[in-house]
């Protein structure tokens, strides 16, 4: 099954037109030797078969997968309102290129600057762009920035930082030989302030902040950015959105670039992506940052318009001398979290954001509890928190996992020193049955 | 159309759509808590709805448009994709649950069907556009060179690429130098003997081109870079002309991306998200991303343990829900589907280009592929109506322009570059192939009606310049 309307008299209407006898002919510029003889590929199905090829790809799934999952480490397990899946299934959003004719695009060029601006919103900052790939790359890009800002030797990431995240710096880094330090953490999970305060240099192009950090604890934004505030490096900082209806945000404290990982705001976790990026910085800084940019303007009657704008700072125009070389990105993402944050509001946020407080702090409660159950880091947290055991994390998760409950990531698979630890996430979704569910679970088990 | 708010302007004080249960309040210490909310919108669900449709009428979009964007390939796309990547069992899989045998097989289904498709012997599914796929094939490329240490600093690109390819070599250390194109639109060979050097890493080429030409001088021009010490990539924007004809795998190329958002009709969005998988020759397996989804037995994994790995480029596995839809296509086309759908594709736009080549100028001799370059050059000296008035005054017409002055200006002025994809019927490619030969003739006889175009639409010709002088980028309250 494809999806061409030729009929046999269209294509030797067509063929006639162009002097052709067959389809064939129009490869005649492939030389011979390049022709291929056969694609090795099965024949094509219809939909019907298609639809029961991805059922039973769903029911093996069902029959292995927990039926209850804390499983958090980056991708979270929220609720999504029906109208964010209702507005962007609209084929006039999904079915969309991205917007270079402003005179038809007005619909996805308002969603991207209402994006931008609750963007500035929740991070405190001044402007932000369309839209990243992920968290990870937008943290990677605003190092890079940094470097635009004021090029130095090496960059600061937190021993806290997501290992993920950090790894995607690494990639993005190498071309330029940047030199990453590793800032250590202290006892209850933050940042060493100690450490910072000597280390946070002239040979240092910028500080990175994860915030809640990878162990899920908060830190101290106030203290950091007091640190860095009349120092060279850059303050960057990567956030969960979901939780700055609750927490003050980085614009706050001074931060220079602020990104983050959008998924929390509305997408589902589908194995990974897609997901969406999001990237805000001060006024200041603005023709240094990256990637597509809505601005408002007028059209030719004086009537308000939006348009893609400061495009000679992108690959198209720039070329080789672009801040970046990112075209397309994630803007039906970037729509879902408009929307999803439309639907919320202020009251909204600061309500998810609470409910994932109380409900993970109910969790670490009744874990720690437990005889054999510690807490390794003792800092405030928001929806995610680690624990140890007395024994090996992979074992207490397994034997947890035949109850059909997934209770958290093995933090030793990250990082050889954790592996007696596992990080817990409790969403709005969890509810406190599940929870005791949990601990009875892990009680069993020890 | 009356002018459409913004979300913001919609908003009341203490107006509620999504709320949740609070069952404890938390105490929050107070160095962290927030002190002033941030200012959303507050508006009720059928505001909400209101709104985002009201918004949504506003685009074009293949739904309810002809969109012969060049270079872009706006298929349609299936709704059984979108049905497919949201049963709850796919959108809900955590990507920390990596061990999931289902969803890592059918990132390895679809390898296998990209393999066949593109005569490469490994790909990765992390890089999530086909920019990100460029800088994941460039990083291997200087990863290869560095192992076996080669001294390399130069990129060839021709003088007809896209930005994207110059901008990557940029962000991998490399400096670019531009390969000349010739009268039939393909890479000048000449011109690429004499700038391969020892310096030179490799050449990125399209094929088929931005001019919709086949590069048929591509296993002399692989000759030429592999003998100097370089490599060659493949940027697969241009793929949907080749399913099931031929392969890069068997021009030479080392290292390609396929944008699955164009070639296997994922969804645009209005910009993404996209998928840009990249494919290569085992030669530089090794320097693939980490992760790799492998088979082992009846058992997939993602294996972690590879030490000359670039490293990692997406934050979990890559866009997964895009190869969802990718690989339900790529089970429903099957193989003379793929092949029959290349074909459409190349028959559309050969009888477009034709039917309009006595109105508009071809710049470049060569038969085209999948899409082909007009140019509105004559119209421009003839009246001073340029590529920009043609494309507004399609708009009137109820069609998307065409991609506009690319490739570039200094390789073809005023160029049209025209992509109708297989998906469009004759009867569509007649009305197209009617209005242009119309606007050709107002050209002429009424240029200011092209210069002034579009004329009815949500809102006219924007003022670009006082946008980027004075940037407004976020909605504030008066």
């Amino acid at each position: 099954m494809d999806y061409t309307p030729h009929t046999e008299e269209d294509i030797a209407t067509m063929l006639g037109a162009l002097g052709l006898q067959s389809v064939s002919d129009l490869y005649k510029p492939i030389p011979e030797p390049l022709r291929l003889k056969a694609l090795d590929l099965p024949p094509g199905i219809t939909e019907l078969d298609a639809i029961r090829l991805v059922e039973s790809i769903a029911t093996d799934t069902a029959r292995t997968a927990p039926d209850l999952s804390f499983l958090g480490a980056g991708a979270y397990d929220h609720f999504s309102p029906s109208v964010v899946d209702a507005m962007i299934s609209r084929g006039e959003f999904f079915t969309a290129y991205t917007p270079y004719q402003p005179e038809v695009s007005q619909g996805t060029l308002r969603v991207i600057f209402e994006f931008q601006t609750m963007m500035c919103e929740l991070t405190g900052m001044e402007v932000a762009n369309a839209s990243m790939y992920d968290g990870s790359s937008a943290l990677a890009e605003a190092v890079l920035m940094a470097v635009r800002i004021r090029s130095a030797d090496r960059v600061i990431l937190p021993r806290s930082l997501h290992p993920f995240y950090r790894q995607v710096v690494e990639t993005y880094t190498t071309g330029i030989g940047l030199e990453i330090v590793t800032a250590p953490w202290t006892d209850d999970g933050t940042i060493d302030l100690n450490w910072l305060e000597q280390e946070a240099d002239d040979r240092t192009t910028a500080v990175v902040v994860q915030n809640p950090n990878f162990l899920g604890v908060l830190e101290p934004l106030d203290k950091i950015g007091a640190i860095l505030a009349d120092r060279a490096p850059s303050f960057v900082a990567a956030v969960n959105p979901l939780s700055l209806g609750l927490i003050e945000p980085p614009g706050s404290y001074g931060a220079d670039i602020v990104v983050g990982e959008g998924q929390s705001l509305g997408l589902p976790l589908s194995f990974g992506g897609p997901y969406v990026g999001f990237f805000a910085t001060r006024q200041e800084h603005l023709r240094k940052m990256l990637g597509r940019i809505v601005g408002q303007t007028t059209d030719v009657n004086g009537k308000r318009a939006f348009v893609l704008t400061l495009k000679t700072r992108e690959q198209d125009i720039r070329r080789e001398k672009a801040t970046s070389n990112i075209c397309t990105n994630q803007t039906l993402c970037g729509t879902a979290v408009t929307i999803y944050l439309s639907a919320l509001g202020p009251n909204g946020l600061a309500e998810v954001g609470k409910v994932n407080w109380s409900r993970s702090h109910a969790a670490m409660e009744g874990l720690a509890s437990l005889d054999g159950i510690t807490r390794p880091f003792d800092g405030p947290f928001f929806n995610e928190f680690v624990w140890k055991t007395s024994r090996p994390a992979s074992e207490v998760l397994h034997k947890v996992g035949a109850s059909g409950i997934s209770a958290g990531v093995d933090l030793g698979m990250l990082d050889p020193a954790l592996s007696d630890c596992i990080l817990t996430c409790v969403t709005e979704k969890r509810s406190l049955d599940d929870v005791s569910r949990l601990v009875e679970a892990v009680k069993e088990v020890l | 159309m009356s002018e459409k708010m913004l979300v913001f302007e919609r908003s009341r004080p203490g107006r509620r759509c999504t709320t949740f249960a609070v069952d404890r309040l938390p105490d929050i210490p107070a160095n962290l808590k927030r002190q002033s909310p941030p200012r959303l919108p507050e508006v009720s669900e059928l505001e909400l709805v209101r709104h985002y449709v009201g918004l949504s009428q506003l685009n074009f979009s293949i739904d309810t448009t002809f969109y012969p964007l060049g270079s872009c390939t706006m298929k349609y796309n299936p709704r059984v994709h979108e049905k497919a990547a949201r049963v709850p069992q796919i959108a809900n899989a955590h990507p920390m649950e990596p061990q999931n045998q289902q969803m890592l097989g059918m990132i390895w289904k679809m390898e296998q069907i990209l393999k066949a498709v593109s005569g490469m012997d490994t790909f990765t599914f992390q890089p999530a556009a086909g920019a990100q796929g460029e800088f994941v094939g460039i990083s291997m490329i200087a990863a290869y060179h560095r192992a076996r240490g080669h001294d390399k600093k130069v990129v060839l690109i021709p003088d007809s690429a896209h930005g994207t390819n110059p901008a990557t070599a940029a962000m991998c250390g490399y400096r670019v130098e531009e390969v000349k194109s010739t009268e039939r639109g393909t890479v000048d060979v000449d011109d690429l003997r004499s700038k391969m050097s020892d310096e030179v890493a490799g050449l990125m080429l399209t094929n088929p081109n931005t001019f919709g030409v086949f590069e048929d001088e591509i296993l002399e021009m692989a000759e030429i870079v592999h003998g100097g010490g370089g490599l060659l990539y493949y940027d697969g924007a241009n793929l949907n002309a080749f399913l099931g004809q031929c392969r890069p795998g068997d021009m030479g190329f080392d290292v390609v991306h396929i944008n699955l958002h164009k070639t296997f009709t994922t969804p645009h969005g209005g910009g993404g998200p996209g998928s840009g998988p990249v494919g290569v020759k085992d030669i530089l397996k090794p320097y693939l991303p980490t992760p790799l989804v492998v088979k082992e037995g009846e058992d997939y994994r993602l294996d972690f343990d590879r030490p000359e790995s670039i490293g990692k480029i997406s934050t979990f596995w890559g866009n997964f829900g895009m190869v969802v839809r990718a690989f339900v296509y790529s089970k429903m086309l099957g193989a003379e589907g793929m092949r029959h759908t290349s074909e459409m594709a190349v028959l559309n736009a050969n009888y477009v280009t034709r039917k309009l080549e006595d109105v508009f100028e071809r710049p470049k001799a060569a038969q085209p592929m999948h899409e082909g370059v007009l140019s509105a050059n004559g119209q421009k000296k003839a009246s001073g109506v340029g590529a920009l008035d043609v494309a507004k005054r399609l708009i009137d017409y109820g069609i998307h322009p065409p991609t506009i002055y690319f490739p570039l200006p200094k390789v073809c002025p005023e160029a049209l570059l025209i992509e109708p994809t297989e998906t469009e019927s004759l009867e569509q490619l007649n009305e197209f192939i009617d209005v242009m030969r119309k606007i050709a003739a107002e050209a002429l006889s009424d240029p200011d009606l092209l210069k002034n175009a579009p004329h009815d639409t949500p809102v006219r010709r924007v003022d670009e310049a006082t946008a980027a002088r004075k940037p407004v980028l976020r909605w504030r309250a008066e």
